[in-house]
C-alpha cells in the first residue's frame, strides 16, 4: 500500500473491505517512521503499545463486519502539547521531559472515539513558542522538502510527520500561526478553527485567548473529517463553544460560484517574497475561473498586528508558565536551600532561551507603572485588529492572503534575531487575535521546489465556507 | 570632547527603555534567576523587541475598549452584557464535579518529591 497516496476515507475503507488491516498499516507507518525520522526529527515519542491495541479493536470489527467508525484505523500525530493519558507529554520542554499525564485531551479523546490509531507525540517548539520548531529542547525538525531548511513552527514535528508519510494526518495548535505556517512551509494542508470550536482541555496552555487545535493533513477534506470529529461543546473547556457543528463534508461540494472572495492590500506589501506574491495573485485568479467575485478590502491596521501579538501573548504566557515551579510535576533543581531558591533554580535550568525571553517581556508588560503603556494598549489594538475583519466580512465571505511572506527558511538563519523570527508569523497572527478561522493550503512552489501556501480566512464559525474555497482550489488543481 | 562622549552615553541610555535593573527586577517578579550573560542578552532582546512594539503609539485608541476575550465579543446572546454571557457558560455546581478527583497515589505520581500523602518541597522559612 502506498502511504503517500493514503487519506482518512482510503485508509479506512481499505480495513473495512479487508483489503489491509488496521494491525499491518500501524506497522508500515512504524517502520517508515524507523526508516526516515533520524533524519527528521518529527517525533519525541512513539506510543506503539497503545497504537496497536486500538488497531486490534479496529481489527475485530472489521472481521465482524461491523462499519467502522469514520476514523477507523487511521494512523495519527499529535503535537506533544496535548496530554495522552500514560503517556509521556512533554510541550518541547525540558521541565516536563519525565511528564506522565493523569488523562487525555478531549481532542485526542474524540480522534480515538471515533477510530483513529495515536502512532506517537510529534516534536514541537518549547511550549508552542517558536516559528521554526529549533526552540524544541530535544532536537529539531528538518523540512521533509528540504532538509537544509526548516518545517515552520511550532507544530513544526506535526506538519513533517504528514509531509513525510509518518502518519496520514496529525493535531497541531495555533496561537499565532502555528499551524497553518509550518503547513505553508512543508507543502500541508493546515487548519486552524475559530476560537472556541475546539475543546482545549488537555491542552498545555501558551497563551488562553489565542490558544486552538486544529487538524494538518494532505487533503482539504481530511482536514474536514478531523475538524468534524474534534469540534464542539465540551464540558471541561469553558471557553469552548456551544455553537452547532455543521457537516463541513457536505459543505465541501457546494460550488464557489458566486462566493465573494476578499484580497486586502496590507498582506501584499514589503517584504513579501516575489514569487510567493505570483503563485498567490495566481492561485487568485484560480478562483475568479471558478466564478468567485474578487473584491478588495481594507484592513488597515494589520501592520500593528505583531506587536499586539507579542505583548498579549507573552503577557499570558508568563501567568500560565508560573504554574511551572518543579512541586507538583516535572522538572526540579537538585540542591536548592529554600523553597524560593528551589523555583528559581528549576526554572532557569529547565526552561530555553525563548522561553524566558517572553515570560520576561510578558512579565514587563504587566508589571506595575508599564501595565497600561502596554497590555492595556496592545488590548486596544486588538478590537481595532478584530474590526477590521468585522468591516471586511460586511463584504465578502472569505479573505484570501499568502500565509507567509516567504517560502521555508534555513536552519539557523534567525536564530539569533528574535525579531526576524517573529515577523514570519506577520500574515497569521491576525487571525488568532480575531479570533476568526483560517486554513493553508499548498499553491505552487518556489523555483528552488520549495512550497508556498494559501491562506484562506474566514466568518466566525464559518470554517464551512472557508473549507469549501479550499476544496475548490485543490479540486481544480488535481484536474 | 570628553564631555560629549559622556553625553553620548546617556542619551542612549535614555533611549533604552529596558536596563540591566530592570531586568533584574523583572526576572525577580518571574522567579527566574538569570545567568549575567543571560541578563545582558535579555536586556539587548528586550529593548530590540519593545522599540519596534512601540508603534502601537502611533494609534489614538482613546475610546476603544480593550479586547480580552474573543469570546466577549460573539459566541451567544449579543443582547446580553459580557457578564451575563459569561455566567451562560457556568455549570451546575454539582456535589462530585464533572468527573471524580484524582486518585492520590495518581496526583502525587509526578511530583519530583513526595511521601504516601503529600508534595514534599525544601524549607519555606528561612532564617
Amino acid at each position: 500500500m502506498d502511504l503517500n497516496l493514503l487519506t482518512i476515507d482510503s485508509a479506512r475503507s481499505a480495513i473495512q473491505e479487508r483489503k489491509t488491516t488496521s494491525m499491518s498499516l500501524v506497522e508500515s507507518f512504524y517502520s517508515r517512521i524507523q526508516k526516515e525520522d533520524s533524519a527528521i526529527g518529527a517525533y519525541l515519542t512513539l506510543t506503539k503499545e497503545r497504537a496497536l491495541e486500538q488497531a486490534d479493536r479496529i481489527d475485530r470489527m472489521a472481521a465482524e463486519g461491523k462499519p467502522l467508525p469514520p476514523l477507523g484505523g487511521v494512523p495519527v500525530a499529535i503535537k506533544d502539547v496535548m496530554c495522552t493519558r500514560g503517556v509521556r507529554t512533554t510541550a518541547g520542554s525540558k521541565i516536563l521531559e519525565n511528564f506522565i499525564p493523569p488523562h487525555d485531551s478531549t481532542a485526542v479523546a474524540r480522534l480515538e472515539a471515533a477510530g483513529a490509531v495515536v502512532l506517537g507525540k510529534a516534536n514541537c517548539d518549547e511550549f508552542a513558542m517558536g516559528s521554526s520548531n529549533e526552540n524544541s529542547a530535544f532536537h529539531p525538525v528538518r523540512n521533509p522538502r528540504d532538509s537544509s531548511r526548516v518545517p515552520g513552527g511550532s507544530s513544526g514535528g506535526s506538519a513533517a510527520a504528514v509531509a513525510a508519510d509518518m502518519a496520514v494526518v496529525a493535531l497541531g495548535s495555533d496561537t499565532g500561526g502555528s499551524i497553518r505556517q509550518p503547513a505553508s512551509f512543508c507543502g500541508v494542508v493546515g487548519l486552524m478553527p475559530t476560537y472556541g470550536r475546539v475543546s482545549r482541555y488537555g491542552l498545555i496552555a501558551f497563551a488562553s485567548s489565542l490558544d486552538h487545535i486544529g487538524p494538518l493533513a494532505k487533503t482539504v477534506t481530511d482536514a474536514a473529517l478531523v475538524l468534524r470529529t474534534i469540534a464542539g461543546r465540551d464540558p471541561m473547556d469553558s471557553t469552548s463553544a456551544d455553537v452547532p457543528v455543521p457537516d463541513y463534508i457536505a459543505a465541501l461540494n457546494h460550488p464557489v460560484s458566486g462566493l465573494r472572495i476578499g484580497v486586502a492590500k496590507e498582506y501584499f506589501g514589503d517584504g513579501l517574497d516575489s514569487e510567493v506574491r505570483k503563485a498567490v495573485e495566481d492561485a487568485i485568479q484560480a478562483l475568479a475561473r471558478l466564478g468567485c467575485e474578487v473584491v478588495s478590502v481594507s484592513l488597515p491596521h494589520t501592520e500593528y498586528a505583531i506587536p499586539t501579538y507579542y505583548i498579549v501573548a507573552t503577557a499570558e504566557a508568563s501567568s500560565n508558565l508560573a504554574r511551572f515551579d518543579g512541586v507538583r510535576y516535572g522538572y526540579r533543581a537538585k540542591q536548592a536551600r529554600t523553597l524560593s531558591d528551589m523555583y528559581r533554580r528549576t526554572r532557569d535550568e529547565a526552561f530555553g532561551a525563548e522561553v524566558k525571553r517572553r515570560i520576561m517581556l510578558g512579565t514587563y508588560a504587566l508589571s506595575a507603572g508599564y501595565y497600561d503603556a502596554y497590555y492595556l494598549k496592545a488590548q486596544k489594538v486588538r478590537t481595532l485588529l478584530t474590526r477590521d475583519f468585522d468591516e471586511a466580512f460586511k463584504k465578502v465571505d472569505a479573505i484570501v492572503t499568502p500565509t507567509c511572506p516567504t517560502a521555508a527558511f534555513k536552519l539557523g538563519e534567525k536564530v539569533n534575531d528574535p525579531l526576524a523570527m517573529y515577523l514570519a508569523d506577520i500574515y497569521t497572527v491576525t487571525a488568532d487575535l480575531a479570533g476568526i478561522p483560517g486554513i493553508s493550503i499548498p499553491c505552487g512552489k518556489t523555483r528552488e521546489n520549495l512550497p508556498i501556501g494559501l491562506q484562506i480566512l474566514g466568518k466566525h464559525f464559518d470554517e464551512a465556507t472557508i473549507l469549501r474555497v479550499a476544496n475548490a482550489y485543490e479540486s481544480a488543481g488535481r484536474n | 570632547m570628553a564631555k560629549q562622549v559622556l553625553g553620548c552615553a546617556q542619551d542612549d541610555k535614555q533611549f533604552m527603555k529596558v536596563t540591566e535593573k530592570d531586568v533584574a527586577y523583572v526576572a525577580d517578579l518571574s522567579n527566574l534567576e538569570l545567568t549575567e550573560e543571560e541578563r545582558a542578552h535579555m536586556v539587548r532582546d528586550l529593548n530590540s523587541i519593545l522599540d519596534y512594539i512601540d508603534r502601537l503609539n502611533q494609534l489614538d485608541t482613546t475610546d476603544i475598549e480593550p479586547m480580552a476575550q474573543v469570546s466577549d465579543r460573539y459566541v451567544v446572546d449579543a443582547s446580553k452584557s459580557a457578564n451575563e454571557r459569561s455566567a451562560s457558560v457556568a455549570r451546575e455546581d454539582l456535589l462530585f464535579g464533572l468527573r471524580p478527583s484524582l486518585p492520590h497515589q495518581e496526583a502525587l505520581a509526578n511530583a519530583p518529591d513526595a511521601d504516601d500523602d503529600f508534595f514534599k518541597v525544601p524549607k519555606v522559612i528561612e532564617r
